[in-house]
């Protein structure tokens, strides 16, 4: 299969900055702002306090639906005088919940800051309402407080909480891919032609439904579609799945070399390899070399949000020609990313975790052409002259795959073509 | 345990953020896990505000539990202050502090910081976003405020001096606060009444320190300032105006009650030429067709209260709903309510509320963005009168709510939604025309999406009623010759009418004595 094209690179071995000092990133509980929106039989119960409404309800920004398949069993005075009360709370709070949604088949206690500080056993209360209710709904548990989970990692642990549900696969059974992370369904479906055409039998976690969950075990090909999804595989890994080591599917070159690790262990030939990928892959150069002279040369800092930012930084600098001055992550998992890694170039100043004050002085002495940041700091930096790109669009807009690659160039070319627009 | 879907308060540390946004030279120090920094975004997003919220969040994980958190406390504090040189420390936890119970108040202390530090004790499992900010703003003002200086009150006597006043309430993520002050600013001018100081907007601790210089006080909104004005009062002797001008008669009332406390003769603006074009709006004949139409008002209980005197007094609407989700001013709205002939709603479901405006099917709904979106979903107009904020509630126009100038944008705002008298007419005329579908909507409703409609007034939608009678083909026919946006409440009075009067089947005398029946 030596045929089969890989991404060069001799690797990115710049020292990592690592900080400690106010974060400005969302939570895990936000995952739960597009993980219900995929699985939709899926309800998720965060267990906690008015902040975790509150946050729901301002990253969601508008409320488009009467009731959402999320809410919040917010904690109040009286709960915190006893523990056995609050179990009991708990189970009145779900009762109402599944008595207004038969719907639901799987139902997610997601744990918050307060309810991992109080210590209450979500785990224990998910398998005792589970059995209550006759296991329909489902009923499962993740945390997603902010002490232990920044953001996307909120997914990685819905999706850890699935890996034990899931079927083991016979031991004879044929290989199949699983690819693991959330994509929007657009991509999905392209994704599964490609991989239809390249004759590759695949499952996706987590898949439209939670109550069909695929099945797992030694002759499972794990590729991830995400890069924050740690504890996810290594559960997934200790079931006998194998993982493909690949870059992320971002950008025309990314998207090949994903398809090109899952065609390599499913010994795809080469040329229907080529057959197969070559019209997205032309259209993806296509649509990315047109921003190209927005990009090029122009630099970008990125600011910690949602652990995509290495291999969007790859994209920006091999597929668009930017330079990279900071390229900030909340957590850096160096062998998931290790394919993205050696396609940056040495000097790149890597830094995990986060001091933002500090974060922010860098920026202003860096002067970068365009700051990739969360929501919180977009319009402050703007006021003091700089263009930004919202990390959040990162997370909500289709970016994956061959027929977006443009899409996510424009995404960084916008700010700028914006500026260059405005005469006021 | 309380099952929230929407909500229309943050936390109370929410609140203090307010506080300390719209103040020019307070810091926050917020012990505080990471995810708590969502609330940045309120004000860089929502208000397009062009620097980040005053606040350092000591960003606490699961690792430093039971170890250093209070060391990461009174780190977060020193270097905080050694960054950001504010003139005060305002200190305080978030719910998940709470817990552990570091008391941020004591740590600060230890610290020996050069600048005032005011402790906030904000119960997040108790108490809400509005409280939280009155509480911070009442505590601010006891510590910075000065104590009243003797040598003060020979000025004050002065008689060739204007008197002065502050202005207590405006707030960051305010509704319309922004423009209040101004129009209130111009209105107490045209008085001769000078404006000390305006604060939390805009103030610094300095000038939180001289409020109780100015001869009087007015609130402006009472849920966030009306503690620390009954504070000022006790402490420096300073009367308080509470009459929030928002309407034409409220804002004569305003003026006639500075004007007594100020001592300053209110006619000249009372009998001004240049008042609100309201009142004419109002009796012109256009505005015929407002009259008697169903309006459910709700929101905070200032603007609440406030609305549905506009609406019954101004507009000539009847108030069919008024309800407020601030639980602390509940006796306030239950007052009003009980004036229009209504009970209340006092609640912080908006499923209950959701609900209430379903049974009610008023006719225009004034209330929060988040009775904007139940409007939307059952096609009903709304106007929005009341925070909770969205960044549409910070046009880039002036448009206040308050004073002669707010009575005019209240009146664009309120009835623009609704029909014009002479399209209303003409759709009666029109309505059999072939270009007139039943379907189509109000050219000025187009925005409206009919996409999630369907689901939504699903579930809303009243069940069909177990026995209800049965229609005859002539009443369905002449069912359908009444203007669709009315069409489902006549078809229900004429259920209602029918089974009381122990009917099964409804003919054309029916719908028509259903109509005399209910007629208004």
């Amino acid at each position: 299969m030596s045929a089969l094209p890989a991404l060069p690179g001799d690797g990115c071995d710049a020292p990592v900055l690592r900080e400690r000092g106010q974060r400005e990133v969302f939570c895990g509980l936000t995952g739960i702002l597009w993980l219900h929106r995929r699985i939709r039989d899926a309800f998720f119960l965060v267990v906690g306090s008015r902040t975790c409404a509150h946050l729901l309800q301002s990253a969601a920004g508008v409320m488009i639906f009467a009731e959402p398949r999320f809410a919040t069993a917010i904690i109040e005075e009286r709960d915190l005088a006893g523990l056995a009360d609050l179990d009991e709370e708990l189970d009145r709070v779900v009762g109402r919940l599944i008595e207004r949604r038969p719907d639901i088949r799987l139902l997610f206690l997601v744990g918050s800051c307060p309810s991992e500080v109080i210590k209450l056993d979500l785990g224990r209360a998910a398998s005792r309402l589970s059995t209550n209710f006759g296991h329909r709904p489902r009923v499962l548990s993740y945390s997603g407080s902010g002490i232990e989970t920044t953001f996307t990692a909120g997914e990685d642990a819905c999706l850890a909480a699935l890996v034990p549900d899931m079927p083991a696969a016979a031991p004879d059974t044929a290989p199949r891919l699983l690819v693991a992370g959330s994509l929007a369904d657009v991509v999905e479906d392209q994704f599964r032609r490609l991989f239809a055409d390249l004759g590759i039998p695949v499952d996706v976690l987590p898949g439209r439904s939670g109550a069909d969950l695929p099945a797992v075990g030694p002759a499972t090909r794990l590729l991830l579609a995400q890069p924050y999804l740690g504890e996810t595989a290594r559960r997934l890994e200790a079931r006998g799945a194998r993982r493909l080591a690949a870059p992320f599917p971002l950008g025309a070159e990314g998207t090949t070399a994903w398809l090109a690790a899952a065609a390599r262990a499913f010994s795809v030939p080469a040329a229907r390899f080529e057959a197969v990928v070559t019209p997205g892959r032309d259209r993806a150069r296509a649509a990315v070399a047109r921003h190209r002279a927005t990009l090029a040369g122009r630099s970008v800092f990125f600011f910690p949000d949602s652990q995509l930012e290495v291999p969007l930084a790859r994209v920006l600098h091999s597929e668009l020609g930017m330079t990279l001055t900071e390229v900030g992550t909340p957590y850096l998992h160096r062998a998931h990313l290790d394919a993205d890694l050696r396609l940056l170039p040495g000097d790149v100043r890597l830094s995990e975790g986060q001091d933002v004050d500090r974060q922010l002085d860098r920026c202003r002495r860096d002067r970068p052409d365009l700051v990739v940041c969360g929501l919180g700091l977009a319009n402050p930096l703007e006021a003091e002259g700089f263009a930004t790109k919202w990390s959040i669009e990162t997370v909500f807009t289709p970016i994956q795959g061959y027929e977006q690659a443009g899409d996510l160039a424009e995404l960084f070319a916008r700010p700028l073509n914006r500026r260059d627009r405005l005469e006021v | 345990m309380q099952l929230t879907v929407w909500t229309y308060e943050g936390p109370p540390h929410v609140g203090a953020m307010r506080i300390a946004a719209a103040l020019t030279d307070v810091h926050y120090v917020l012990h505080a896990p990471q995810g708590d920094t969502y609330a940045d975004l309120l004000f860089t997003m929502i208000e397009r505000r062009d620097s980040r919220p005053p606040v350092t969040y000591t960003t606490f994980e699961a690792r430093d539990l039971g170890g250093d958190t209070a060391d990461l406390f009174k780190t977060a504090a020193r270097e905080s202050y050694e960054r950001f040189r504010p003139a005060a420390l305002l200190v305080g936890a978030s719910c998940t502090a709470e817990l552990i119970q570091d008391d941020p108040g004591g740590l600060a202390q230890t610290l020996g910081l050069p600048v005032p530090v005011v402790p906030l004790e904000l119960p997040s499992y108790q108490r809400k976003e509005l409280w939280g900010a009155s509480e911070t703003f009442y505590r601010l003002v006891r510590t910075l405020s000065a104590p009243a200086r003797t040598e003060e009150a020979a000025p004050r006597a002065e008689a060739a001096r204007r008197p002065t006043c502050n202005l207590l309430g405006p707030t960051a993520l305010g509704f319309r606060h922004r423009d209040d002050v101004i129009e209130v600013t111009r209105l107490l001018d045209r008085l001769g009444i000078d404006v000390a100081v305006v604060a939390p907007q805009g103030a610094s601790a300095a000038d939180i320190a001289r409020l109780g210089e100015a001869d009087f006080n007015v609130v402006l909104y009472p849920e966030i300032a009306r503690q620390a004005a009954a504070w000022l009062a006790r402490a420096h002797g300073q009367p308080t105006v509470e009459v929030p001008p928002i309407g034409v008669g409220a804002t004569r009332d305003f003026v006639r009650a500075v004007a007594a406390v100020a001592g300053v003769d209110p006619a000249p603006v009372l009998d001004a030429e240049a008042g609100s074009r309201l009142p004419w709006y109002a009796r012109s004949v256009d505005s015929t067709y407002l009259t008697g139409k169903r309006v459910f008002v709700f929101g905070d209980a200032t603007h609440a209260v406030a609305a549905a005197r506009i609406a019954r007094d101004e507009l000539g609407f009847t108030v069919v709903g008024l309800g407020t989700y601030v639980r602390e001013f509940a006796r306030e709205v239950r007052a009003a309510a009980a004036e229009h002939g209504i009970e209340a709603l006092i609640t912080d479901d908006y499923l209950e509320v959701e609900a209430r405006i379903a049974e009610l099917q008023p006719e225009l709904v004034l209330g929060s963005q988040m009775e904007r979106h139940i409007a939307k979903r059952l096609g009903v107009p709304c106007a929005v009168i009341s925070a909770p904020v969205h960044v549409q509630d910070f046009p880039a126009r002036y448009a206040p709510q308050m004073g002669f100038e707010g009575a005019n944008v209240i009146f664009d705002t309120w009835v623009h939604p609704l029909m014009m008298g002479l399209e209303e007419h003409l759709l009666g005329m029109f309505r059999d025309d072939p270009e007139f579908g039943d379907g189509r909507r109000p050219s000025h409703l187009a925005a409206v999406e009919p996409t999630d409609h369907a689901p939504a007034a699903a579930a809303v939608a009243p069940a069909p009623l177990p026995g209800a009678p049965g229609w005859s083909p002539e009443a369905e026919q002449e069912l359908r010759k009444i203007p669709f946006f009315v069409r489902g409440k006549a078809r229900r009075n004429t259920e209602s009418f029918a089974r009381d009067a122990g009917l099964t089947f409804i003919t054309v005398e029916t719908l028509y004595d259903a109509k005399a029946h209910f007629g208004r």
